[in-house]
This record gives C-alpha cells, structure tokens and sequence, in this order.
C-alpha cells in the first residue's frame, strides 16, 4: 500500500518538478483560461442579473477548454524527450503510472483554478468565495484530469492531436460541466449545499466511475 | 468466392420488401392525425431511426468489449461498420426530430434530455471514427477505439442523468400543439410504427453486413500487400 502511494507520488513529483522549472502546463492553463474571460467581459452585456445568468456558464466553458490545452502537454511532453518508454520500462503496473499523471495534472489544474476563480468573481462581480466553491472545484479537477489523462495518452501518437483530444474529451465530461455550472449557478445566487446535493454527487459519481475505469483499462492503451 | 450479385442478397431483398410495405402504411394507409396534421407522420421514420441509432451504439459497446477480450479483428471489423451505420442513422434521426419539433414544439432544438443525451453520444461516435481515421493502423488503434467505444457506452446513462436533472431545472419550451394534446390514433400507430421498425433493423443489419465486408476485404490487401513486400516471400 505505501509502495503504491510512493509510486504514484513519484511520477506526480517529476511531473510536478518539471512544471515548476518551465512552467508550461500551468502558464497555458491560466493564460487561455482568463483570455476567455477578458473576452467575454465585452463579448456579453455584464450587469449584475446577467452575471448572474451567464457567469457560471463561462467560467466553466472557459476552464474545460483551458484545462484541454494543458492535457495535451501531458503526455506530449514525454514523446518529445522519449521519456514514455522509460515509464513503461519500470517495474509498476500501468495503473499506477495512469494514477501518478493523474494527480500530476489535478495538481495543475487546481492551480490554474487558484488564479481564475478570483479573476472572475473580479471581472464578473460575484461572490463565490465559500467552502461550495472549493468542493466544486475539486470534484471538477479531479473528473478533468481523470478522463483527460486517459484520452491524452490515446491520443498521444497522433499527428492532430491538438484536435482529436478536445473532440474526445468535451463530449464525455459535458455531465461533469453541466454539474459545475449548475452547481455555481446555485452558489452565485445563494444557494445552500442541499440545493446543489444532486449535482455534487452526480459529480463525485462521475469522477469515481472514471478514475476506476481508467485505471482499469490503461493498459491497453500504453500496450505496444 | 462469392458468386451470388450483390443484388440478389436476401436480406437486401427482404428490407427492400418490408421498407415498401413501410412506406405504404406510412403515406396511404394510416389516416393523418387529427392535431399534428401530416407532420405526425415523421414519427414513423423518426423512431424506427433512432431505434436503429440505439442498436448501434449497443452493438459498437458489445463488440469492442468482446474485441477487448478475445482479440479477435472479427469484433473489431462489426465495432467499426456499426458504428458508421449508427452515425449515419443517428444525423438522420436528429434531422427528423428537428424538422418535426419546429412546427410541434414551436422550436428547433430545445434542451430536453433526450435531445441532449443524443447529441452528446453522436459527439462521442463521432470523435470515435475521427479518432479511427487519425491513428496508425494496427492492432494499438483498434483496441484503444474499443476503450472508447466502451467509454461512450458507460458515460451514457450519466449524461441521460445529468440532461434530465438539467431540464428539471430549465423545463424546455413546448408551445406547439404537442404541448397540450393527446394523440388521436390508437391501434394503427402502433401497427406502422411496428412495421416501420423491422423495416429499418433490417435495413441496418444489411448495411452492416455490407460495411463488414468492404472491411475484411480492407484488411486482406493490406494484409497481401504485408505479405508481397515482407523479404523473401514473393
């Protein structure tokens, strides 16, 4: 059991290491992601009942279509220094290196989620700093990088897959985005935690379904 | 190999057979509905289409996990020409519901779960084909296509689930005649609609096969194109 965290901590660390030297993932994440918002800002009519209204509904666009930028380095990242072969070479089961680029990526969604939120409540004029907020975001990043990670390493040794990875992952996690948006929508307007019950657990039962699959299937994906 | 024209397939002839009966119950024999009018009768096509949309999707989700399984190409050849079929049946059925619901409903599209549901998961088989057509052939695109296909498969009662809770929340706008009639028809919608649904499987079924077979005789050049260049074989 401590062995199975060690690893799977070990491949988030170097993930992680090498994050905080370039900066790549993260930097894309937040910089595409705040851009949607900046252009939404004059794209649509911002007073307080449209806020309201529409807030919740971009915040979210703009985070899934931000967070598909930053999967794509995922793997990528390990086809450019051939270090994948490397990963698959270890002694540990496929799973584990499923789990470890996992966390990898929650970890950098997370962050990006710790810049954007307080930028849209700014620019959109709305309270969302509450303790829903922080669990929304959670089950949010962990649904993400769940199927995200599973769909990059897919379509990692495809010539276009900038446009094959959103094509596969936007449709599949529209239950996880339609619960966030709900969810805000909820807490924008005052909301209570039993107001938005349903949503979270359809939320918590979407990332469990996923990270067990997943992890489940991921060795016939990086079989040879 | 096969000597008999590709016209004289039974099944060919027999769908044929049964889409004329079809089409006869369709425009001729069941009267037209008294609050709907003539646009009721898209309801024929409509449902059998997205019956056949259904299979599709269930036969791609089965075969792919048999291919997962027992790593046979046969399943993986039925996955593929199933889920051409079932794309093709499924942009049918959202026409058809579209060009029914603008005059019924009063709108084009509207966010009802259904509607939704549907949508997604010919995103979803969409993306699958797309993702078929980028990949190097081999036996590592075919497996990673079956983990989509079951992925589509698993994430459709979570996207019918969350579709439904959203339009609980935003009940759809239904302001056509749909929105506050029963239907007028009894008996003879159900023979049609019956009528029309083993004319569609069969047609389905048929294509399927045909798909099958362009697809195996695919993977037999390639597999004597393999066979003349590999050296010392000639």
């Amino acid at each position: 059991m401590t062995d199975t965290i060690l690893v799977i901590w070990a491949i988030a660390r170097k993930d992680l290491v090498l994050e905080i030297r370039n900066k790549d993932v993260v930097v894309a994440i937040t910089g595409f992601a705040l851009l949607v918002l900046a252009i939404f800002t004059f794209a649509v009519d911002l007073s307080q009942m449209n806020a309201k209204l529409i807030g919740p509904g971009v915040l979210w666009a703009a985070i899934a279509f931000a967070g598909v930028t930053g999967l794509n380095r995922a793997f990528a990242s390990e086809i450019e220094s051939s270090t994948l072969e490397a990963l698959l070479i270890a002694p540990i089961s496929r799973d584990l290196i499923y789990l470890g680029k996992s966390l990898g990526n929650f970890l950098f969604i997370t962050t990006a989620q710790i810049i954007v939120i307080p930028t849209f409540a700014v620019l959109f004029n709305l309270i969302v700093f509450r303790w829903e907020m922080v669990a929304i975001c959670m089950v949010t990043a962990i649904g993400f990088s769940a199927v995200g990670t599973l769909f990059a390493a897919m379509s990692v040794r495809i010539r276009a897959r900038e446009v094959m990875l959103p094509l596969l992952f936007l449709p599949v996690v529209t239950p996880l985005l339609m619960a966030a948006v709900e969810s805000t929508s909820y807490l924008v307007n005052g909301g209570t935690w039993g107001e938005m019950a349903s949503w979270l657990q359809l939320a918590i039962a979407f990332d469990v379904l996923f990270i067990v699959i997943s992890a489940l299937i991921f060795q016939n994906i990086l079989e040879d | 190999m096969n000597k008999v024209p590709g016209y004289l397939d039974p099944l060919l002839i027999l769908s044929t057979a049964l889409m004329g009966c079809a089409l006869y119950l369709i425009f001729i024999w069941v009267p037209t509905e008294t609050n709907q009018g003539a646009i009721q009768r898209i309801l024929y096509f409509h449902v059998p289409i997205a019956w056949g949309s259904m299979l599709g999707i269930f036969v791609v989700s089965a075969s792919s996990i048999l291919y997962l399984w027992k790593k046979d190409q046969k399943w993986d050849r039925l996955a593929v020409s199933s889920a051409e079929v079932g794309l093709t049946f499924g942009a049918m059925m959202l026409l058809s519901g579209m060009i029914w619901a603008r005059p019924v409903w009063g709108v084009w599209w509207t966010g009802e779960a259904k509607l939704t549901t549907a949508l997604i998961l010919f995103f979803i088989y969409v993306a699958y084909l797309m993702f078929r057509s980028y990949f190097p052939p081999g036996t590592q695109r075919q497996r990673i296509a079956a983990v989509i296909g079951v992925i589509g498969a698993l994430d459709a009662p979570i996207i019918y689930f969350a579709a439904n809770l959203w339009s609980q929340a935003h009940p759809p706008l239904i302001t056509g005649p749909a929105a506050d009639a029963d239907s007028t028809l009894g008996s003879e919608l159900g023979i049609v609609l019956l009528m029309s649904t083993f004319a569609f499987t069969l047609l389905f079924v048929y294509m399927v096969q045909a798909r099958y077979k362009i697809r195996r005789s695919e993977d037999d050049i390639v597999d004597l194109k393999r066979a003349t260049t590999t050296p010392g074989v000639s």
